[in-house]
């Protein structure tokens, strides 16, 4: 009875915490509503996937208006997936938050740490299911105004810069999405999105549609940080209290590059983006130069947050490249990436916020030596690098296996030698760490910490540990993301 | 502070009357146009005249910020309350419909409280950022001082 509201109350449960964290003020208390909040929400997000996978496309009418007059929810396997990814990962850092940000956000700020989390979990989950191209901007700023006041609790001073950087980028990339929006609209005269898949077939070759198209496809690109748009990318994540950059890194760019597939192939059409514009060409080069680029500055950091962020923009590059290749293969792999991805980068950044509270800083200085100190912290860290690099029995190894298998279904095997080079430089920044931890000796001042503490430490090796299960048996997540892959291409949520 | 007179009689003449157009703003939302944005933007501008007229302090006392904080979170729950008891009476999300006896009545009830969750989230959000502002500048002051 309560199910067919999940839509809805995926959104309205983090949404209504918020205010009630407000009220509780007390950290401990307001930490419990939020504990409680996220694993409902998980249930209701895993209940989601459950009955898209089994039921196809979910439809909510908000307050009983049909669409397209009212606004509807309305969500398939691919939005259900990328929820329950989202979901999952504010479920893992809750418990890991309660030590995590005592160390780093002043005590009575703590209660609204925790109540922009959950605004933000309910901005980023709005986008996954709702039905309305309006609906996603109000959702996008919902997470985004939440997102640049959690980057600006970092202590760091430059953790202000970072939120101010990223404000000014966030908003110009709100900004050309919604007069991408407004376009569509002036081209359709809907806003619903299925609605305005199936006008769009009508309204044929149009300057407006073509304007719509880059207008959104380049404002998305700027949440999604995809090279050469990514600059805002490694100062937020450098700078944010440790749990926020583990939750950003596993959900924020993730959400975006759901709602760039989104637009490419449901309401557009493949054949609009790919085969009549030049769009496909444009998004492989850019996905190349991400793949390269930023793993090469990678290697020249001296911090391992900022080298974990711009292998953050490396990695986004694969994403990105399976969905310039337009065919179902290439799609199940950027899904699979997207969920790999999220295990890996955000099981290294909670394994590197333990490391953070412990040695006062992710600087290579302050590292040196963590394999003799924090023996636990360095494996798991060395063991997510491996993912990173796409070792086989990682998660990392699974994705990159079926980019380069779509890659050469498509023959493009030039493709294969590009994935193959740039896993390389993985190699190399991921070498830093381990010359660093294991070769070199711990600094003098070392106060000689132990591990993390436990309630840090269990989310995050469970992260790496899920990496490394998911590197070994990949039926679900194979499974999930080729249903992920053939609801996007086929569209069988449009015109029903 | 003995030239401001006319200022300080015109403020205390036109205060009340913003308040009530605020609320004539509010209430008429359902008629025309109107509702809770605009209405919590008047009501807050005229907390934010009485601040300006009679100072940072007097308005505090009126409006104390540990009140604004909380009505910025009690606007919220209202407008999601409305949501969530429309389930409870078997209707979907924010369905106003089954709110009343008859479709009508449930409607104007609906609007009524989502306007009204509005109306004090606005409102409060105005005043806190104004808040936030001044006392920022004037805490500056005194620690010059």
């Amino acid at each position: 009875m309560l199910t067919q509201h999940f839509p809805a109350l995926l959104v309205v449960v983090p949404l209504m915490a918020a205010p009630l964290i407000v009220f509780a003020r007390r950290s401990l208390a307001s930490w419990l509503i939020a504990l409680l909040a996220t694993a409902i929400t998980f249930g209701i997000a895993a209940s989601l996937l459950a009955q898209t996978l089994s039921e196809g496309t979910l439809v909510y009418a908000m307050g009983s208006w049909e669409a397209p007059l009212g606004i509807e929810y309305r969500i398939d396997a691919a939005g259900a997936f990328v929820a329950v990814i989202v979901a999952a990962m504010g479920l893992i850092v809750m418990p890991y938050s309660r030590v995590g940000i005592a160390a780093e956000v002043r005590s009575e700020e703590h209660y609204l740490y925790y109540a922009l989390m959950m605004l933000c979990l309910a901005g980023l989950l709005g986008i996954l299911v709702t039905g309305d191209a309006f609906n996603v901007f109000v959702f996008l700023e919902v997470s985004s105004l939440a997102t640049y006041v959690l980057i600006a609790m970092g202590r760091d001073r430059r953790a202000l810069v970072a939120a101010y950087q990223y404000l000014l980028m966030g908003t110009i990339g709100a900004t050309l999405y919604v007069v991408g929006v407004g376009l569509l609209y002036l081209e359709t005269g809907t806003l619903n999105l299925a609605d305005m898949a199936t006008r769009l077939v009508d309204v044929g070759d149009s300057r407006g549609v073509l304007a719509a198209l880059a207008f959104i496809t380049v404002g998305i690109s700027l949440k999604i940080a995809l090279f050469p748009l990514h600059l805002w990318l490694p100062n937020a994540y450098a700078y944010a209290p440790s749990p926020v950059s583990a939750f950003l890194a596993a959900t924020a760019t993730k959400v975006s590059i759901y709602v760039l597939m989104r637009y490419f192939f449901t309401i557009f059409g493949a054949t609009e983006v790919f085969d009549a514009r030049a769009t496909g060409a444009i998004l492989l080069g850019l996905s190349l130069a991400a793949m390269f680029i930023p793993a090469v500055v990678a290697i020249f950091q001296h911090d391992m947050k900022r080298l974990l962020a711009y292998s953050s923009v490396s990695q986004i590059g694969y994403i990105t490249l399976g969905i310039s290749l337009d065919s179902v293969e290439g799609l199940m792999a950027s899904a699979m990436h997207l969920f790999n991805h999220a295990l890996t980068k955000g099981g290294l950044f909670l394994v590197l916020g333990g490391v953070v509270l412990r040695c006062g800083g992710a600087g290579f200085d302050r590292l040196a030596g963590l394999g003799h100190t924090m023996p636990v912290a360095a494996f798991a860290m060395v063991v997510g690098g491996l993912s990173l690099i796409g070792v086989p029995g990682t998660a990392g190894f699974i994705s990159k296996w079926y980019l380069v298998s779509a890659a050469m279904h498509e023959g493009q095997w030039w493709l294969v030698g590009a994935v193959l080079a740039s896993s390389l430089l993985a190699v190399i920044y991921v070498w830093r760490f381990v010359e660093v931890a294991y070769f070199r000796a711990p600094p003098a001042d070392h106060p000689a910490p132990g591990e993390a503490p436990l309630s840090m430490q269990l989310p995050a090796l469970a992260m790496i540990a899920a990496c490394v299960y998911f590197g070994i048996d990949a039926t679900w997540s194979s499974e999930v993301s080729m249903r992920v892959a053939e609801v996007l291409m086929y569209n069988p949520g449009v015109g029903q | 502070m003995r030239l401001d007179i006319i200022l300080r009689v015109l403020a205390k003449l036109l205060i009340p009357f913003a308040l009530v157009f605020g609320l004539y703003v509010q209430f008429h939302g359902d008629y025309g146009p109107g509702g809770g944005f605009q209405a919590g933007v008047i009501v807050a501008a005229a907390v934010i005249f009485y601040a300006l007229i009679y100072g940072l302090p007097a308005a505090r006392r009126v409006v104390p910020t540990e009140m604004v904080q909380s009505l910025m979170a009690i606007g919220v729950l209202l407008y999601s309350g409305v949501g969530i008891a429309s389930i409870l009476l078997g209707g979907n999300y924010l369905d106003y419909f089954v709110l009343g006896a008859d479709p009508v009545s449930g409607q104007h009830r609906g609007i009524f409280w989502v306007e009204m969750g509005v109306l004090i989230t606005v409102a409060s959000v105005m005043l806190k950022i104004f808040y936030v502002f001044a006392g920022r500048r004037r805490d500056a002051e005194e620690a010059e001082e």
